[in-house]
């Protein structure tokens, strides 16, 4: 019997050594695997390679784990926001190191990891900043930059919900990076708000095969869902609203 | 002192310009204005990187949802019809040249239409540029929507990009407060003036050779 089930987070992100190379799935908040994050936290790894689009908001999630200084070096494509005080005092301080990738690079790098597809050709970048040292080829009277997969030891991504196989099933745009990202690690832990009876997936709406997943950890509800139907009633943080703000 | 249009104005401008039917991609920051004016009763889909086509407008009080915003990290909705997908597919819709407009911000655009829209490259600054690479080359007509001049008075259309650039040769279309410019191999060429700018303010403000299209376009 395949059970790729694991009780607790801690049990989750078990065996993520110091100096890993870890993806971490969200486009800002949304998609961000918060329960695992902490749990990393509290795991202690350091040294770490984070691959994410973003790098923290707040001081929660992923700029918590950068707070506790475990990030040796971040893969990302806007590190900049209002709400990135962590990054940009580690940034100022030269405490942490930067690889800046255009959005659809980092994606299809990750992709590309995930395919087993050994480099390729873009478009992006060609003629900027982020083009140097990188070998260009003309093909059929266009620049293209070579560029290299990205690959993980470990990805963390969050997902509505999964079966014991491993299947996922994300929630609109918190999909985001999660189906690439689960393809592109050795290990890949996926965090989720309900496990459920294997079979109660439709297949058609798999979107990420159990084959990608090696654990999966049920978190609980988030805030502005009740038995899996929006209610809202949060705030863009899922922070509950305070009555006078409805 | 030339007359301007306000960002609204310029935003309706810029939505009177977008057929049904098309997929569009609207920046962050002023270009998002322009999705106000799309008109209602026609289908014009919206496409925003982080995995949603069909981007509706921002939900009510009580209504947002944390797994639904758009590119610039706020709430929206998905009208019926949308669709969601992830980011590798999302900036295949960009790179492939499947989407028909974007609207992008911008520092300064060169008359080959060259974009810098992402660093000042000031020292100090922490750098970021998000999907803008991506979007510069990808969709078929990158049209910009900026201010003429800078607040210091400098003219954002150059000769030459002096900031960073974000694509080589990509933008189609300028929409500025003072009129319309079509990025053209001689050049930019002025479609369309606002208020009572004319062909020599124009050329007074930017410091570069402007051809007169305006009158090719009919007074549309």
């Amino acid at each position: 019997m395949i059970d790729k089930t694991v009780p607790d987070v801690a049990s989750a992100v078990a065996g993520i050594t110091d100096g890993a190379t870890v993806m971490i799935g969200g486009f800002g908040r949304a998609g961000q695997p918060v329960e695992l994050i902490d749990a990393l936290i509290a795991h202690g790894a350091g040294d770490l390679t984070i691959v994410n689009n973003n790098a923290g908001n707040g001081d929660t999630g992923l700029a918590a784990l950068l707070a506790a200084g475990r990030v040796r070096k971040i893969i990302c494509s806007f590190p900049r926001q209002s709400d990135s005080w962590v990054f940009d005092g580690l940034y100022r301080e030269g405490k942490i190191e930067l690889e800046l990738v255009p959005q659809g690079n980092l994606a299809e790098r990750i992709r590309a990891a995930g395919a087993g597809i050994g480099a390729f050709y873009s478009p992006t970048a060609v003629g900027t900043q982020l083009a140097e040292g990188k070998e260009t080829r003309e093909i059929d009277g266009r620049t293209y930059l070579l560029e290299y997969p990205i690959k993980a030891d470990f990805a963390l991504i969050s997902a509505l919900k999964a079966d014991r196989w491993g299947n996922l099933v994300y929630r609109k745009t918190a999909r985001n990076f999660g189906p690439i990202m689960a393809t592109a690690a050795t290990t890949t832990i996926a965090q989720v708000d309900e496990i459920v009876p294997l079979g109660s997936i439709d297949p058609e709406s798999v979107v990420t095969p159990g084959l990608f997943v090696d654990r999966v950890v049920a978190v609980g509800e988030r805030a502005w869902l009740k038995d899996g139907e929006f209610v809202g009633g949060v705030d863009l943080e899922g922070r509950r609203l305070q009555e006078e703000d409805r | 002192m030339t007359t301007r249009i306000s960002r609204e104005d310029l935003a309706r401008r810029i939505a009177a310009d977008i057929t049904e039917g098309s997929y569009v991609n609207l920046g962050i920051g002023a270009p998002t204005l322009v999705a106000n004016f799309l008109p209602a009763d026609q289908e014009i889909i919206l496409h925003t990187e982080n995995g949603l086509l069909g981007m509706g407008p921002a939900p009510e009080a009580g209504q947002v949802d944390p797994d639904l915003i758009n590119a610039g990290k706020q709430a929206v909705t998905a009208v019926a019809g949308a669709a969601f997908f992830h980011h590798a597919d999302s900036f295949a819709m960009m790179r492939g040249g499947h989407l028909d407009v974007c609207v992008l911000g911008a520092f300064q655009v060169s008359q080959t239409g060259d974009l810098a829209n992402w660093s000042t490259g000031a020292p100090g600054a922490i750098p970021a540029i998000g999907g803008a690479m991506d979007l510069a080359i990808g969709a078929k007509d990158v049209y910009v929507m900026t201010d003429l001049l800078t607040k210091t008075g400098e003219s954002k259309l150059v000769a030459e990009c002096s900031y960073p650039l974000t694509g080589v040769g990509c933008v189609s279309r300028v929409y500025t407060d003072h009129a319309v410019f079509d990025v053209t191999p001689d050049g930019f060429a002025v479609r369309e003036l606002f208020g009572d700018n004319t062909m020599d303010d124009l050329r007074g403000l930017t410091g570069l050779e402007l051809i007169d299209a305006t009158a090719s376009q009919g007074g549309n």
